[in-house]
């Protein structure tokens, strides 16, 4: 296929005019021992129809969409209402960029500013940057951005954060005068408090912690908060199941000092992981360090309302090596996806689709524990995800569970090797009961 | 034209554009005793689906895009989308992959991006790839954390980066966040790398250099090989900054050129719609002597199967969450396929066609700051209107009038009062031509009618916007608090 535009007839004009008989004339400033002397071993022009037929074959070995799955941690099947890919479908959403130019980018802006309010709104922060990549790059950029509001050298994390999330941190600051520490978890499955007391100090940047966090269980962020503060540490709070805002407190009336995460769960498809949706959030105080783009109200000569691209100072293209941050684009078309998604589904909707996910979670938990063989690992409340222990080898579980075609979860092991037969739950609203039941059954059948 | 409000002034009580089936397990309220829970979301939106349709439709309509027309911002690589690979890349069997799904069950897609790694490598002349970084910026961090963690394993990380003064701004930025010192290597009269201060500044304490090849004012770097040469010589790695692979993907490649590190982005050469702003990807590629410290996972194959592979002891580690961006790699691999190696080669010979046409058009009209011949873009500047008291943002801003994107302002920073334009090389002579007459025009008014250009744009949905005082007193956010009052 070839999406040029040119004529044959159009391209001698265009030669002739540039002075040229040759395309290859054009090239005449690479020196030729550089240029290709062979055609490079590339698979033959593909057409449309052998487009759709090799894309055809490749996802024909994609087995996973047959079974029923209950796999969360970090990445949620919810239900996209249409007109979010309707709407963000658009070529005039999809094909411009970067709203350098604002006279022609009204719609892009006016779209990333309802997104920062939407996101100020749940998180309860003062102000919201324009996106950033996924949560695992959010969360390490709120270390970065901790460490230069307070200079401080130590980051303390909960055990409990996204495992994905605490390694990418740990790349991010291998070469940032950062030490990161580990914080232990409770029976309860929350931050284990007495641990964080003799951990943190007056040296300590910031508390990062995930809520509801790895192991599902909803962190008491107020507490933790205060400590932070007592110290002059920062409270980071990481949501990476962002649905839970929609029912519980928001971090930001309980003391987060920043607030990051992943909002793929505000109707950006699972996608194999990929691309999604870093959101972060803080105090109006931190502003001048938040990283990313934030879009601004301004007004034009004649006086009407319209946004702009604002603060750039802090930005690499202006401030180069001392910029906040190296980042350049965000994540503006999944940001639109979540903003269409958050406006369709309002205030009630997202209630009412956090409610049932608690409730559907709770029902499967409780449900699940009258099994024998099975057991509740922590006692603190959950939000959508939930750990379970087994009195038999997981693999095992796993392997008769696949045989019924069902993925039940993820096995916890390879991520705390304490947590032997212990298996990480998720249910959501796009589970109906009878799915529930089905897993119930099947689980006290692989254990009998 | 309609103005659009913001969707919270259209927001009321009982609207609804959405509905929940019915809540088929029994609802607990003490589920959530001890939890501080919120009653109300101050602010958050309930309207109905008509209005979102019409709220998000019209908003769309005040955005330019590649879809409508011409948009030839520098150093973007702003080129049509094919609309098949968006169709191919939202299959509801991709859309619904979860990422740890077990490896088993997810081949096909282990697949896609294997391939799409090894055809990367094919096209640049590089060893091995990894896919994972979200974006351009994203990909210089990884490739500046390799070599650094190169380096390191041999006993010193050292201290300085190399970065030409043409440079984006986020080489040194990445650089800085990666523990190195940025100096920056002055450009020669040619637009180039002055070798001469390249070999002064090139020590033992200087980890790599960063290039942009053809450089940003469109330039290609003849003296690479030499250049990579000095490097080497004091141990020192050649990163190449690929954001303009566009002139030259299937002529030569960085490979070849003995660049040891580079990143790509999908959304640039490889056609991906730029979204407004994002997603991208950024993949980074590598000569085989830095593989061992690529990020993890690595994807392996072993037989027909294909799995993760954690377990590499010199690894930087993990940069992101899972793979990377799935989806838009799908689409550039779609778009590889669909070209083959000739249609590859085309790409680079049109796109370098199309801007030579548009520098030799306008070459009388705007200062050609450097000479030398230009590949995919070509950087004017102001010099000439500035002696009417007009600026490049004038004559950007009078553009919009005529329908047109404007080109990349005030970039690069060697050059004042930049204008950087990049057709790419899907645009028909007769956009080509609309762009060149406008710019003609724009040109004739500079010197009769520069009040015109001043207060421009005249027809757009707003007009020039004051974007000092969006500055001074930032309204980041609309305020629940403050409408309330307004309206009461």
């Amino acid at each position: 296929m070839s999406y040029i535009s040119l004529s044959d007839k159009d391209k001698k004009e265009m030669m002739k005019a540039i002075g040229i008989s040759s395309l290859e004339e054009l090239f005449s400033s690479i020196p030729e021992e550089l240029k290709l002397k062979n055609a490079l071993r590339l698979p033959q022009a593909h057409t449309e129809q052998e487009l759709m037929c090799y894309f055809g074959k490749a996802r024909s070995k994609n087995k996973y969409s047959e079974y029923l799955s209950f796999i969360g941690g970090g990445a949620y099947n919810h239900y996209i209402p249409f007109i979010v890919d309707y709407l963000s479908s658009r070529g005039e959403f999809l094909t411009p960029y970067t709203p350098y130019q604002p006279e022609l980018s009204q719609g892009t802006l006016q779209i990333i500013f309802e997104y920062q309010t939407v996101i100020s709104q749940l998180t309860g922060m003062d102000i919201s940057n324009a996106s950033l990549y996924d949560g695992a790059s959010g969360a390490a950029e709120a270390v970065l951005m901790a460490y230069r509001i307070k200079g401080k050298p130590k980051v303390l994390m909960a055990k409990t954060l996204h495992p994905q999330y605490k390694e990418v941190i740990k790349t991010y600051v291998r070469n940032v005068p950062i030490e990161t520490e580990e914080i232990d978890y409770s029976s309860a499955g929350r931050i284990d408090f007495e641990n964080l007391s003799q951990k943190i100090d007056e040296e300590t940047s910031a508390v990062v912690f995930q809520s509801p966090n790895f192991i599902g269980v909803i962190e008491n962020i107020k507490k933790i908060s205060t400590l932070s503060h007592k110290h002059q540490a920062l409270s980071v709070v990481v949501v990476a199941e962002p649905i839970s805002l929609g029912i519980l407190e928001a971090p930001g009336k309980l003391g987060a000092d920043i607030v990051t995460g992943e909002a793929q769960s505000f109707g950006i498809p699972l996608n194999f992981g990929g691309p999604y949706l870093g959101f972060m959030a803080c105090s109006r105080g931190f502003l001048r360090q938040l990283p990313g783009r934030i879009a601004g109200q301004t007004t034009d000569v004649e006086g009407r309302k319209g946004f702009v691209l604002t603060l750039s100072t802090r930005e690499q293209h202006i401030r180069r090596e001392r910029a906040t941050s190296n980042i350049c684009t965000n994540q503006a078309w999944c940001a639109l996806r979540a903003t269409i998604f958050l406006e369709t589904i309002g205030k009630e909707g997202l209630k009412e689709v956090a409610w049932h996910n608690i409730q559907k979670a709770n029902y499967a938990l409780e449900k699940l524990c009258y099994v024998k063989g099975v057991k509740k690992k922590f006692t603190g409340t959950v939000f959508n995800e939930f750990v379970l222990q087994f009195s038999r080898e997981w693999t095992e579980v796993e392997n008769f569970l696949r045989k019924k075609n069902i993925i039940a979860a993820l096995g916890l092991e390879k991520y705390y090797p304490e947590l032997k037969n212990c298996a990480l739950f998720c249910i959501t609203e796009v589970h109906k009961k009878e799915d529930i039941d089905t897993l119930v059954e099947a689980i006290d059948e692989s254990l009998r | 034209m309609i103005r659009e409000p913001l969707i919270f002034e259209l927001s009321a009580k009982g609207k609804k554009a959405f509905s929940l089936q019915q809540l088929d397990v029994p609802s607990k309220k003490e589920i959530l005793e001890n939890i501080p829970t919120r009653n109300d979301i101050e602010g958050f939106p309930q309207v109905s689906e008509v209005e979102i349709v019409r709220h998000f439709t019209r908003l769309s309509q005040t955005n330019h895009c590649v879809d409508i027309g011409f948009y030839p911002l520098g150093s973007c690589t702003m080129k049509y989308s094919p609309k098949i690979n968006e169709k191919l890349a939202s299959s509801p069997d991709f859309m619904l992959s979860h990422p740890l799904a077990p490896q088993d069950l997810i081949q096909g897609n282990l697949e896609i991006l294997k391939r799409t790694e090894e055809l990367l490598a094919e096209t640049t002349g590089m060893d091995a790839f990894t896919l994972q970084p979200s974006a351009g910026a994203q990909g210089e961090l990884v490739g500046m954390m390799l070599i650094r963690a190169s380096h390191e394993e041999k006993g010193n990380p050292r201290k300085i980066v190399l970065i030409p003064d043409s440079a984006h701004g986020t080489n040194p930025s990445s650089a800085h966040i990666c523990g190195y010192q940025v100096r920056e290597i002055k450009s020669n009269e040619k637009g180039t790398i002055n070798v001469d201060d390249l070999s002064q500044n090139m020590t033992e304490d200087v980890a790599a250099l960063m290039i942009t090849n053809p450089n940003t004012l469109g330039v290609f770097e003849d003296e690479i090989k030499k250049i990579a040469y000095i490097v080497h010589a004091k141990g020192g790695f050649i990163y190449m900054d690929g954001a303009n692979m566009n002139a030259l993907a299937g002529i030569c490649r960085p490979g070849d050129m003995n660049v040891d590190v580079i990143h790509l982005n999908l959304h640039k050469t490889f056609s991906t719609p730029h979204g407004g702003g994002g997603p991208g990807a950024g993949p980074v590629g590598v000569k085989r002597k830095l593989e061992p410290f690529l990020p993890i996972p690595v994807i392996e194959r072993e037989g027909n199967q294909y799995f993760l592979d954690i377990d590499r002891p010199q690894s930087i580690g993990r940069v992101r969450s899972f793979f990377g961006n799935f989806a838009v790699i799908v689409k550039s691999l779609a778009y590889i396929l669909s070209l083959g190696f000739e249609g590859l080669k085309e790409i680079s010979e049109i796109a370098v066609l199309n801007s030579n046409y548009i520098r030799k058009s306008l070459e009388k009209d705007y200062y050609l700051k450097y000479e030398s011949p230009t590949l995919h873009e070509c950087v004017f500047s102001d010099k000439f209107q500035r002696e009417y008291g007009i600026q490049n943002i004038d004559i950007a801003k009078r553009l919009i009038d005529f329908g047109l994107h404007p080109p990349t302002m005030s970039f690069p920073l060697i050059v004042h009062g930049a204008l950087m334009i990049e057709p790419t090389e899907t645009e028909s002579k007769r956009d080509l031509d609309l762009f060149i007459g406008a710019m003609k025009q724009i040109a004739k008014e500079a010197k009769e009618d520069p009040k015109i250009l001043k207060s421009a744009p005249h027809i757009s949905y707003v007009r020039r916007l004051d974007e000092t005082s969006a500055a001074r007193n930032p309204i980041l956010k609309w305020d629940y608090q403050t409408d309330k009052v307004k309206k009461e």
